[in-house]
This record gives C-alpha cells, structure tokens and sequence, in this order.
C-alpha cells in the first residue's frame, strides 16, 4: 500500500440550474487570452445534447482514454509506436469546428456608420481571422435542448434502447445540466499520451498539468483525453487545460467554479488512495466492475493502518485531518451517492456527479406535489429513461447503482419533510436504502444545508517543501497575450522577428508590457 | 579565388554555423516557451494531411541522401562496390522520388498558409522568411538533382561534397566550389540562409523529436520534494 492524496470534487447535479457562472468565472480567470477564446476549462451541458466539443463522448470516433487489449490496459488511440507515426498529423484530433470558431462582433460600425434610416449592426467576426462569420455553430448552442429535435439524438450516451424510449416519450422531455471540468484522473490517458513528458501528475495534490516549457505541440493530449478537456491554443501552439485553480487549492481555497457556485453545487476535498492497485483497479475486466474497482481504491481515512502508512509516505497531519471530514469521500463513498463520470474510459476519474432526481420527482409528482416515497420508488425503477441514460453516463451502463443513489435522495427528502412536519420519520425509511437515521442527517447536512466549510475542505500546501514562493513572485501572470508560460520571456521573444503574428487579427489587447515579473530561473 | 568567392564558400559557411550552434543555445535557454511545432492542425485538417505527410516523409528521405552523397566520402562507396553509374541511378531514382514527395508537400503547405484564412491569422513573421528559404532551397536542390543529373551531368561528389566536409574539419576548401554549375552554388547558398535562421523559427521542433517516450512510464509524476517519485509502472 502506498498512500497519496487527491483533491477531487463531487457536482451535485439535482442543484445545478444551469446559469453558467462556474464557466463566465472560470473563463475570466483562465482563458479570455489570444489562442483560448474558444476554450472552456469549465462548461455546463445540457443533457441529453452533443456537448462541447461535439460527440466528445463518442469515443469511437475520438479514440480517448484506455482500452482493455488481451487482458492490457493500453490507450485506446494507439501505443507509443503508433503515437510517432501520427505526429505529423493526428488523425484523432478535433478541430477548432468541433468546438466552435469564437468570435466578437464588430462593435465599431455601430459608433461610425453614416446616419441612414435603418440602425447599424454589429456583424460578427472571427476572433481568429478577423474575418465576417456566419454564426453555424458556438458556445451553449443546445443549451435547455435548443435545437434539440435536431441535435439531441447525436447524443452517445442515447444507445442500447434508450434512445427508442427517449422518441416515444418526448413530450415529457427530461433533461438536466452537466457542468464539466478536467476530472483530473488517476489514471490520466492525456499524461500517458503526451510524447514529450510535458504533462503531469503531481504528487501531493493529484492534480494534472501541462509543463508549458516543455510542450511541443505534438496534440497527442487533446484527442488522447476522453473528456475532451485539454485543449489546443492556436495562438501559442501549446496544450492548455483546467488547472484545478491550483494556486488557489495551495492556499486552502476552493476553484472559483466552486466559489461562485450559485447553487452550492461543489464539493472540494481530499481522498486518501492506494497508489500501488490504480493499474489494477483501471485494468478489471467488466465496464461495470470500474465503479468497484475505483471505490476499493479510496482509503478509510479513519482507519488507524492507513493513516500510520500515510505519515510514513509523507502526507501531514493536517491533510489527513481534512481527509477526515471530506465531503467528497462522503458523498461518493461513505453515502454512496457519487459517482464518476464515464467509468469506462478507465481514466479513474476524480470529479464525481450526484445523480439528479429532479427528472424523476417532476415526472412522478408534478408541481407542488409531496414526495411519497410509496411513489418515488416504484417510479425510480419504472422509469427506464432516466435510469439508464444516467447509467450509461455514470456507471458503465449499470443501472444499479443510479438506482441505489437516486432512492437514498429520495428517502432523504421524505425523511426531512416528515421531520419539518414535526413527526417522528419512520426509521423503516432509512432501513429500505440501507441507511442509519443518522447518516440521512448527516447526508442532508451536507447537500442541502451545504455550509461553505464543509463543502470545501481543502488543506494548505506545504510550500515550505518546495521552491520558495518569493522567488516566483510575479512570475507567471495571466493578463496578457500567450501565457501561461515563461511570462516574461514571452513578452519579448514570443518570435524572434517580433512579438505579433502578421496578420493578427485586432483585438487590441497587444503584447501587454505593463507585467512585473521576475525570472525565478535566475532567482534560485 | 576572388573575394565574393571567399565569402560565399569560407564566410557565409561559418557564420552561418554559429548563428545556427550560439541561436539554438539562446533560444532554447532564454525561451523553452516559444520552442514548438506550433502544429496548425486545429484550425484546417484535409490539406494538412496531405502536406504534413508528404513533406515529412520526403525530408526524412532527402536527409538520408544528402548523408550519403555529401557526407560519405566516394571512395568509402567505391570500396563497398558500389559503381558510379549505381550511385548515379539510385541518387536520381531514390533521391528524385523523395525531392517529389518532398516538393509536393512544401507546396501545399505553402499554399495552405497562403490561402486558408485561418493559417494566415497564425503565421509569424519568421514563417515569412523562413517559408520562402525553404522553398527555394529545396526547388534549387530539385534542380541540381535532375538538371546536374540527367541534362548537364556534374559529379558533385568531388567538388560540392568535399567541399562541405572540409567546412568541419576546418580546412575549408572554398576553390572547390568555385566552378560548381550555378544550380548548385545557388542551393547551398540559400541552404545556408535557411540554417543561419533556422533557431529563430519553428523548424526548432526537429531536434524535439520525443525519442524518450519510447522508454518513459506512461504516468508522469512530479512532486513538489525534491526528486520525483517513482510511477507506477
């Protein structure tokens, strides 16, 4: 056994009600540069829809993740051979119509036109070109089933025969939103595709990053990640990614996705996990034994052997401290509500989702009606849509676990609202998801009242075992073009012959030389 | 060997050469940033397919030639057996098929990065020179592949190839050069353009190729302490 820990987070998808601030907050810290306009570390879904980039769930088409090749966990897109002789060119890589062709509009007519009879317009223009577009595809396109009728049914996770069952019964439409970040695996198939070695793990958190020193451009990242979540700067030519806002997760805080959460959606913690079985827990045999096999993986961080181990493979007191109250081992172990997103990608993924039981109850129940459990139940079983597309979403397809999540959310309501009602709830409630009345308590705590410090439980980083903050203070600004990378460098020798592109579109913002910076390389 | 001689077949050479050693030094150390391929792909795929592909592989055959033809001294052929007419014959077979491959895909990259807006929006001002450079070095070498080959036969094997030689063992030779057919003085000339430049444009990424990855462990792990720790597999 060898014990690390991981930072991962749990999305409440019954409270998500799809506003996007996770993704406006997230693009303003991280990718409103020249080269990222296009990119969404963080985006919300609308399920069911195509997602962002199209089909990226398609993984027959895209090739990501890990496959299971005589009994060998390999990459699904190939081995290392076959990763040299697609450099010259990827044939798995989306491109940038896959996502969408960003673009602004082209404001100053509005100011500048002659006066005529008819009000100025803004035409859109690409933001890569410069160039008048015609709007075909963009960000949220589908958002709330928009285009739905047209677009929905390109959904993969609509196969084996729910898609038969989501035409018959499309005037009582379900959808729900799922926001997406990196998931920032344990077993991440973009590091083990990355040619160069510039992408990584790191120990003391799990999160993945990429070295922006030592990217080459070579791409395998992109298609090799099934989440479709590192991306490709035009501008730069470098691969970029969710960073898990790791200098905000160092100093105790959480992403600002979950910080400005409107709906309390996130969970932030630590989970303890055996770093010696994740080869195996990604290697078993059935799809639908990855749930398992990721969940035996997760350490009891109360259990005295594993914090001895701990210690001795160097985790603090107070990391251990945090894996004791962390929200998201509660959820998706202890509560077992949790579950991964696409399990049989055999990333291991770390973000994980609480099925929404919103769908069901509206379907069951109707506006303002109570939520009978002598109802919900049956009709959680009944309800073949949403239990087996949630499956084929969460679980490999094995509807079992859905179906264990959703009645343990749904008990909780009427637990609560019997308690509200100041009655006595039937401890026979509990007793039928295989719960104690305490932990429905505690589960309700947690999701429902949802205090900022339980819902983020993320312990310092000992700066005090790496580089001295001091020495990279000012290095590695984002507000200006190209970063992140050797900032200051950049500003100067972007291209030896000059610092713009010559055909660079204007968007006016330049090269930014107002950054203080210092060269930490000549600092240490 | 008048002074334009000099400069063209003992200057240029050795300026070039260190613009190409002290360039790649400083770049590399000032700006692992800005040292990539800067892959294009995103933004257009079809031509790229065919371009990337063809210019790639007919480079990696037209190096091959150039090593044996510039770099391996005739007699070392000679002893192996190797006749001049078989030397001749595989030089313009095999080495015209690769220049082919090699012309055809510089041609359509060029063209992609003229005529596809998107390209165009990315393309820095080091393409501008570099792209021409290349271009013409390589329809030159075209030129002295099958003109000096098969119009105006020239043995460039005992002025041309010696001549490159005696560069690096600095002893230049530049009187060799002195009465090459003007296909050939034109292809080393703008060659050595092309490598005084060479660290201050894309072509960097050559010398990235990811041969580790062949023996790496597929995870890659770092850590804040000191030395990484092992992966796990």
């Amino acid at each position: 056994m060898q014990v690390r820990a991981q930072i991962a987070m749990v999305m409440n998808l019954d409270k998500c009600i799809g506003c996007h601030t996770c993704s406006v907050t997230c693009k303003n810290v991280w990718t409103n540069r020249r080269g990222t306009e296009y990119m969404w570390f963080n985006d919300v879904e609308t399920k069911p829809g195509v997602g962002y980039p199209k089909q990226w769930e398609n993984q027959e088409r895209w090739k990501g993740g890990w496959e299971l090749k005589g009994g060998k966990l390999r990459l699904k897109a190939g081995g290392r051979l076959r990763k040299f002789a697609t450099l010259f060119f990827n044939p798995e890589l989306p491109t940038l119509d896959d996502y969408y062709e960003p673009w602004t509009y082209d404001y100053e007519t509005l100011t500048t036109a002659p006066t005529s009879k008819h009000q100025p317009v803004a035409q859109p223009e690409s933001q890569v070109t410069g160039r008048p577009l015609d709007l075909q595809w963009g960000p949220n396109w589908e958002d709330d089933l928009a285009g739905a009728p047209e677009h929905a049914r390109l959904d993969p996770n609509l196969r084996d025969g729910v898609e038969e069952q989501v035409r018959l019964e499309y005037e009582k439409a379900f959808m729900f939103y799922l926001p997406r970040i990196c998931e920032h695996c344990l077993n991440p198939s973009c590091v083990a595709s990355c040619p160069s070695g510039a992408m990584y793990k790191r120990v003391e958190d799990g999160i993945v990053l990429v070295d922006q020193e030592q990217c080459r451009s070579w791409r395998m990242c992109v298609s090799g990640c099934p989440y479709k979540k590192v991306y490709f700067n035009w501008s730069t030519g470098k691969a970029e990614k969710c960073t898990l806002c790791y200098p905000r997760i160092e100093a105790g805080q959480p992403t600002i996705c979950s910080e400005t959460c409107v709906g309390k959606i996130r969970y932030l913690g630590v989970v303890l996990y055996d770093a010696d079985r994740v080869q195996e827990a990604a290697s078993v045999a059935d799809e639908k034994d990855l749930l398992p096999a990721q969940l035996s993986l997760f350490l009891d961080p109360d259990d005295p052997e594993v914090r001895e181990q701990a210690r001795r493979d160097g985790i603090a007191e107070d990391w251990l401290d945090a894996a004791r109250r962390s929200p998201v081992y509660a959820l998706a172990v202890k509560h077992r509500v949790a579950l991964p997103l696409h399990p049989e990608y055999r990333t291991l993924p770390m973000v994980w989702y609480v099925p929404p039981l919103s769908p069901v109850m509206s379907l069951v129940e109707g506006p303002g009606s109570e939520a009978d459990p002598d109802d919900v139940f049956p009709a959680i079983d009944e309800l073949r849509i949403p239990i087996e597309y949630l499956a084929n979403m969460l679980t490999a397809g094995d509807p079992e676990p859905v179906r264990v999540s959703l009645r343990r959310l749904a008990a909780m309501r009427g637990w609560t609202r019997e308690k509200n009602l100041g009655v006595d709830p039937d401890p026979a409630l509990a007793a039928a998801v295989g719960m104690e009345p305490r932990e429905i308590d505690a589960m309700f705590r947690l999701l429902a009242v949802a205090k900022y410090d339980e819902r983020y439980v993320i312990p310092q980083t000992h700066g005090e075992i790496g580089l001295s903050p001091y020495a990279r203070q000012g290095a590695c600004g984002l507000d200006f073009e190209g970063g992140p990378g050797s900032c200051g460098a950049l500003e100067k020798a972007k291209d030896p012959f000059g610092a713009e592109p010559l055909a660079a579109p204007g968007d006016g913002r330049g090269g930014g030389s107002n950054v203080a910076f210092l060269d930490f390389r000549k600092a240490t | 060997m008048s002074r334009a001689d000099t400069f063209f077949w003992v200057l240029l050479p050795y300026v070039t050469l260190t613009s190409f050693v002290v360039g790649h030094v400083w770049r590399y150390r000032r700006d692992g940033f800005t040292w990539t391929a800067r892959s294009t792909q995103l933004l257009e795929r079809r031509l790229l397919l065919v371009g990337s592909y063809a210019f790639h592989l007919g480079i990696l055959g037209v190096i091959g030639g150039h090593i044996l033809g510039i770099l391996i001294p005739n007699g070392w052929t000679d002893a192996i057996g190797v006749s001049h007419d078989l030397y001749h014959w595989v030089a313009i077979v095999a080495g015209g098929a690769a220049g082919v491959l090699l012309s055809l895909g510089a041609i359509v990259l060029v063209y992609r990065r003229l005529k596809i807006d998107r390209i165009r929006a990315t393309t820095l001002r080091s393409d501008w020179v570099m792209y021409p450079l290349l271009l013409v070095t390589i329809l030159l070498g075209m030129l002295c592949t099958f003109v000096g080959g098969l119009v105006d036969e020239y043995d460039y094997r005992e002025t041309v190839s010696p001549w490159f030689r005696s560069i690096f063992t600095l002893q230049p030779k530049g009187n060799l050069m002195v009465d090459a057919p003007f296909v050939y003085q034109a292809h080393v000339t703008i060659a050595w353009l092309l490598y005084a430049v060479w660290p201050f444009t894309r072509l960097v990424h050559v010398w990235s190729v990811p041969v580790g990855y062949l023996a790496r462990s597929p995870i890659v792990y770092r850590a804040k302490r000191g030395a990484t720790r092992t992966a796990l597999r």
